[in-house]
């Protein structure tokens, strides 16, 4: 048995076949894309909010995102406890849709990073737990980071 | 006589004191390469212009700062402010 994820793709989404790829190429994965104007995730497994300028990220990144049929959709399914991954743009969807604390502002330095970081696992109890390693490395590059959230502000990739 | 009236609402969008406003700090630290000195707290913002149907300036107004609180602003890094126009002051 397959497990399937669904991509999501809005208008100014631009990173949907990157994830789509690398889902193909998982043993046991496969994926589909969800369009933003779809309220129905047709069962999936898991959702990914890839990376992008959705809906030219006007306003304020994600923000406009977050009012689409499919996030409706996506904010009940994540609220059910099911899998939602947020990379990039994605992230700031779900930030702006209040599924996760805190708002993603420019890095004080006002300088884009880039970098290779270690990465650790700090809470083992997710679905990732068996395959991530303990501790990771990988590249790294951003001009905004994460605030407002209680624990430090950690950099978040854009 | 329709009751409806058509509001015109201004709201500004500002930085949260506090949190950091690096455009400002861009802008204020590219201001002198044109020659102007001596300018300092640059904080840059964002204004919403909006024509609303109600049935009074304050009902509309209060739609508008809902609205602000939902989409137009992120209570969580901005401030906003929320001022109907009187119908003369078009384009400003």
């Amino acid at each position: 048995m397959s497990v399937e994820f669904g991509v999501v793709a809005f208008p100014g989404s631009c990173d949907e076949r990157d994830a789509f790829n690398a889902i193909e190429r998982i043993d046991g994965a496969r994926a589909r894309f969800l369009w933003h104007t779809t309220a129905d995730l047709d069962g999936v497994d898991a959702v990914v909010i890839p990376g992008g300028f959705s809906y030219g990220d006007y306003l304020r990144a994600g923000a406009i995102a977050r009012f689409s049929p499919v996030m409706k959709a996506i904010t009940e399914y994540a609220l059910e406890g099911r899998p939602v991954l947020g990379i990039c743009n994605g992230f700031q969807v779900l930030c702006e849709a209040g599924l996760l604390p805190g708002a993603l502002l420019p890095n004080p330095s006002l300088r884009f990073v880039c970098r290779q970081i270690e990465v650790i696992v700090e809470n083992e109890n997710t679905p990732l737990r068996e395959r991530a390693p303990r501790a990771s490395s990988f590249p790294f590059r951003s001009n905004i980071r994460l605030a407002g959230t209680s624990p430090p502000s950690t950099d978040s990739k854009s | 006589v329709d009751p409806w009236l058509a509001v015109k609402v201004r709201v500004l969008v500002r930085p949260k004191e506090g949190i950091l406003d690096p455009q400002g700090q861009a802008v204020e630290r590219a201001l002198p390469a044109l020659g102007y000195e001596g300018v300092s707290k640059v904080r840059v913002g964002r204004l919403i212009e909006l024509e609303v149907s109600d049935k009074a300036p304050d009902a509309a107004t209060s739609r508008v700062r809902e609205m602000c609180e939902r989409l137009l602003a992120n209570p969580l890094i901005e401030s906003y402010q929320v001022e109907a126009l009187p119908d003369d002051e078009e384009g400003k």
